[in-house]
């Protein structure tokens, strides 16, 4: 069972912790800016943060005392863009991809010492083997042709949002972007494959619906029992791969909506998955009012929608790809909302407690 | 010598004295403040070295014009001051 949980808001990044008596907050760093993305390195006694000041850019901090202080480390850094490169145009604004660090969207950790990698908008992935002191620009995908289909999702440009680590052989990463689809690396990052047969985007021309290059998942998970089942909340539904993230089978039975954008696997039992879903598009509230969280338990043949303990009338709550969390055994679950609030659950989703519902827009829950 | 003065609330942020540097120009003036303070830079300036979206720079009580490159002339008695934007908050 987890005993602490780090949440990355609008306002900074907020601590909870459990003792005999529940969960409570205990400790709020970085006051009044975002924390789009943060990573407790718990092998390595690490937290790291990306906080991203609304002036002054986005910077990387690292604790080794489990957040009560902080020093402030290297920020992945786009190389000198030379006149001769060529823009990268955003196929859907027409509008040239800029070398220029928009956001932290994604922070996990490799299998070596003080391994880091880090997905960013506008889409380049960043890798670091010394912590965060110091970062390099993974340049074989940043120049891979396919990257010209990628497009900007809910964000003005696109975005690696999920990397996995294969934790059978380190040498192979997923990456997911929004909107580029799924990318898979056997060799530590040197060279990609964009895969993803059976990804379905009804948003596009029929023609186009099918190319794995222009997906949009919401978020990819995968049971690190079992990496070849891997679960993705993609933009217009549920997708399920059983083969790595080969072939994709969509899921269209799952009540109350397939649309949403968060979904975690169990650590232990890759017939497991949680997601919380949502009015698709330009809703992106909670269905009917009324909060829940889906579970299915038989590897998506059927979906229970689990709701109690979470408001059922005129909750409007929405949770982002990164504010769901689940325990390394898989009984323990917390997720934030974009209205403050966070719930934890102790039993698998069965039954939830709020946290709190006075805090920050929730951009980032992850247990430490 | 040019005087480098910076915000109060990127002060808060990292180490953001007010310096008096050599400098021609205010690309010359700041990288002559960052030499002193390198994580200042990225504070500053982007990935590729223009003033970020929501920080404004003031020579003298007037806004640079070269935002990319910082070309804009100093005196040596000038004041240089880098601000934020009401923007961006």
């Amino acid at each position: 069972m987890s005993t602490k949980l780090y949440l990355g808001t609008r306002k900074g990044l907020i601590e909870a912790e459990r003792t005999t008596t529940g969960w409570s907050i205990t400790r709020c760093s970085f006051i009044g800016v975002q924390v789009p993305m943060l990573l407790p390195h718990a092998a390595e006694g690490m937290v790291y943060a990306a906080v991203e000041h609304g002036h002054f850019g986005t910077k990387f901090h690292a604790s080794q005392d489990g957040g009560a202080t902080w020093e402030e480390r290297a920020c992945p850094a786009y190389p000198p863009k030379l006149d001769n490169v060529p823009d990268v145009i955003n196929p859907a604004s027409q509008q040239a991809i800029p070398w220029d660090l928009k956001k932290v969207w994604a922070l996990e950790a490799g299998a070596a010492p003080g391994e880091l990698w880090c997905g960013t908008l506008p889409g380049g992935l960043f890798h670091s083997l010394d912590g965060g002191a110091s970062w390099h620009l993974v340049e074989s995908l940043w120049n891979d042709p396919g990257r010209a289909k990628w497009m900007g999702g809910g964000a003005e440009w696109p975005g690696i949002h999920t990397i996995l680590v294969d934790p059978r052989n380190p040498h192979r990463l997923l990456i997911a972007i929004s909107c580029g689809g799924v990318w898979e690396s056997v060799d530590n990052g040197a060279s990609w494959k964009n895969i993803g047969s059976g990804i379905r985007a009804e948003y596009l021309p029929p023609e186009m619906a099918f190319d794995p290059g222009i997906q949009d998942p919401h978020r990819i998970a995968w049971s690190t029992a079992q990496p070849d089942t891997i679960w993705m909340q993609h933009h217009n539904g549920i997708f399920h791969s059983t083969d790595g993230g080969q072939q994709w089978r969509e899921i269209t039975d799952a009540k109350p909506s397939t649309f949403g954008f968060a979904v975690v696997a169990h650590p232990l039992d890759p017939q497991t998955a949680w997601f919380v879903p949502g009015i698709k598009d330009e809703f992106r509230v909670a269905c009917d009012g009324a909060l829940c969280v889906m579970r299915t338990r038989d590897g998506g043949q059927t979906f229970e929608a689990l709701r109690s303990g979470l408001p059922q009338v005129h909750a409007y709550h929405l949770v982002y790809r990164h504010c769901l969390d689940v325990s390394g055994d898989g009984r323990t679950l917390a997720f934030g909302s974009t209205t403050g609030s966070v719930w934890i659950s102790e039993n698998g989703g069965d039954t939830w407690e709020r946290l709190s519902a006075d805090l920050p827009p929730v951009y980032c829950v992850r247990f430490g | 010598m040019p005087s480098v003065h910076f915000t109060a609330n990127l002060a808060r942020q990292t180490t953001a004295p007010v310096c008096e540097v050599d400098g021609t120009t205010v690309s010359e003036a700041l990288h002559a403040v960052f030499s002193q303070h390198p994580t200042l830079r990225g504070y500053v300036l982007d990935d590729q070295g223009a003033v970020r979206q929501h920080v404004v720079v003031f020579v003298d009580g007037t806004a640079i014009a070269d935002r990319r490159s910082q070309a804009d002339a100093v005196k040596p008695e000038s004041e240089i001051f880098v601000m934020q934007s009401l923007s961006g908050g």
